[in-house]
């Protein structure tokens, strides 16, 4: 077997998604091969070729790739893909976008989201917001796969990995990457955090949130949000955890006033330990929490950040 | 401009979904069905559109079971001008769906086509995606702010980082997130005047479409339930057990 696992990166350095989608390739075992494609991507590529696992990194770098544009990638992916038993991309908004458009160049049908690995042809993966989980067989002759990357640990990065360079892309003339407003934040980020601190509806307002990120410090911890949360507008889109937003697994995942609609429950019970903070003892997030506190949100998160500052007993 | 919006039936959002006993899939029988809810905000995109004058026609597809005719005649009573039923049961595989949509829109040939990012039954998130592959289409996945202009598709994107701007030469494919629009509801007076607006059926064999699926559903089981937690009553009490029982802080 030979898997051909799609890297995200921003040309200069790898996300943390493809080193999880790198340790689900090891699983199926067998030969990977890394892609790295975009613009003056050596700074990733170099990167890409420290993880552990990786036989080769392919690195193919073009103007028309910078940006990660589906309609530029996907021929590409294409033109490689068929040397392979598996493609592997991460199940983020990246390889969400991208490779579908691939598996229809090839004539497979792509298998989302992945959580587990049965053999090299059969996989598990949640359906309806995780409220089941099918067990499915590829009969493709090349699988091409997105990853759930809280399924999967990060691998490693002490290898020395070998470059070679692939071409094939082309302008495609269809899109134009205009500009982008991400989130900075000096917290960890949410999908790789060991803590996260998630706020609903019941924070009632942006400058509430605030409370929240005071204590997310306290923590080391990343923010979250609900759907309501966003929709609200106190904090932006990339916040949201749920079934169609990001799908988060960390050791500890506080939510504080978060009702617990299934589609919120869906991208966060995975956690390790839930704690479930909200006022009303009758949210179904409590169905989920191991640590449940009925308790106005505006009057348990001061006694928490308190709390946090004594010594441990 | 014609507006092309495929649309799936689904089991209603609100609606707690159950294993069947012996592990084949979900049950779906006298379980309430409605429009998957991602749908509903490209119907309402569309018709927007069509009240800003860049749009002169909405079209509405789905490839379902007979009963699929009811999400048609919903999103007809919303303001669609007409609809297409792709009669198939089993509903195919997002890819097969893929190339039916492809069939519709080499009859109908419009300039963009609308629909949800993913329907909230099988989560796929692929057919917008695939269809874009197989038209050579332009494609905006995630879209939360749309502005349709004489040759392009302006379009903002919900991606993981925060919004991504791009600009999509038509025609062209866009998928909508969550917060794009808030889907209007039908009136009485359009639910009875959909009642007559056109709906044609098709099949995969009159499309020309071989819909055979790819994979294999070996089973589908409960997810793992978490064991039944604990109450606390007081912040002392919460960080003495994350620190000395869960040990996660």
């Amino acid at each position: 077997m030979s898997i051909l696992v799609i890297a995200e990166h921003d040309n200069t350095s790898l996300r943390p998604a493809t080193l999880n989608t790198v340790s689900a390739a090891v699983v199926l075992g067998g030969e990977i091969d890394l892609l790295v494609a975009g613009g003056n991507c050596q700074g990733a590529a170099d990167e890409a070729a420290t993880v552990d696992g990786v036989s080769r990194v392919l690195m193919a770098d073009d103007p028309a790739l910078t940006d990660g544009l589906a309609e530029n990638l996907a021929p590409l992916v294409e033109s490689i893909a068929r040397d392979y038993s598996h493609v592997l991309a991460p199940a983020t908004t990246y390889g969400k976008n991208l490779l579908p458009r691939a598996a229809a160049l090839l004539d497979v049908q792509q298998i989302s989201d992945i959580s587990a690995i049965e053999s090299p042809d059969t996989f598990v993966r949640p359906i309806y917001a995780g409220n089941a989980l099918a067990t499915v067989r590829s009969l493709d002759a090349v699988k091409l796969i997105t990853v759930r990357t809280t399924a999967f640990d990060a691998a490693g990065q002490s290898s020395a990995a070998p470059i070679e360079m692939v071409s094939g892309s082309q302008e495609a003339g269809l899109s134009k990457f205009i500009g982008e407003e991400l989130t900075r934040s000096e917290r960890p980020e949410l999908t790789t955090a060991d803590i996260i601190v998630s706020g609903g509806r019941g924070m009632q307002s942006s400058e509430n949130f605030g409370m929240l990120e005071s204590l997310a410090d306290k923590l080391g911890a990343a923010v979250g949000a609900s759907r309501a949360a966003v929709d609200a507008g106190y904090v932006p889109n990339d916040y949201q955890v749920g079934q169609t937003g990001k799908v988060v697994a960390p050791d500890l995942y506080i939510a504080v006033g978060i009702s617990g609609a299934i589609q919120h429950l869906a991208g966060m019970k995975d956690s390790k330990v839930i704690v479930a903070i909200n006022k009303d003892e009758e949210a179904p997030i409590f169905q989920v929490a191991d640590y449940g506190w009925v308790v106005d949100l505006f009057e348990a998160i001061p006694q928490l950040e308190e709390a946090l500052d004594s010594p441990s007993s | 401009m014609k507006v092309l919006v495929p649309i799936k039936r689904v089991i209603d959002a609100n609606i707690k979904v159950r294993v069947k006993a012996d592990e084949s899939g979900v049950e779906l029988n006298n379980v309430k069905m409605a429009m998957n809810p991602f749908c509903e905000i490209a119907v309402e995109e569309a018709i927007r559109l069509r009240e800003s004058g860049r749009v002169e026609e909405i079209i509405v597809v789905t490839v379902g079971p007979t009963q699929s005719q009811e999400t048609l005649r919903t999103a007809l009573a919303m303001g669609a001008d007409r609809a297409i039923l792709i009669e198939a049961d089993p509903a195919p595989e997002p890819l097969a769906v893929a190339k039916l949509l492809r069939a519709i829109v080499d009859k109908e040939a419009p300039g963009l086509v609308l629909l949800g990012k993913q329907a909230i039954d099988g989560d796929n998130n692929q057919t917008g995606q695939m269809l874009s592959g197989l038209l050579g289409w332009s494609i905006g996945t995630f879209v939360s702010r749309l502005q349709v202009e004489d040759a392009v598709v302006r379009v903002t994107r919900e991606v993981d980082g925060g919004l991504e701007n791009i600009e999509l030469v038509q025609p062209a494919i866009v998928t909508v997130d969550l917060r794009l629009n808030e889907p209007r509801y039908a009136s009485l007076p359009n639910i009875m005047k959909a009642k007559k607006k056109p709906l044609d059926t098709f099949t995969p064999e009159t499309l020309g479409v071989d819909v055979s699926p790819r994979i294999e559903t070996i089973k589908v089981i409960d997810p793992p339930s978490r064991a039944a937690g604990t109450r606390v009553t007081s912040a002392a009490e919460l960080v003495d057990k994350l620190r000395n029982e869960a040990k996660v802080i």
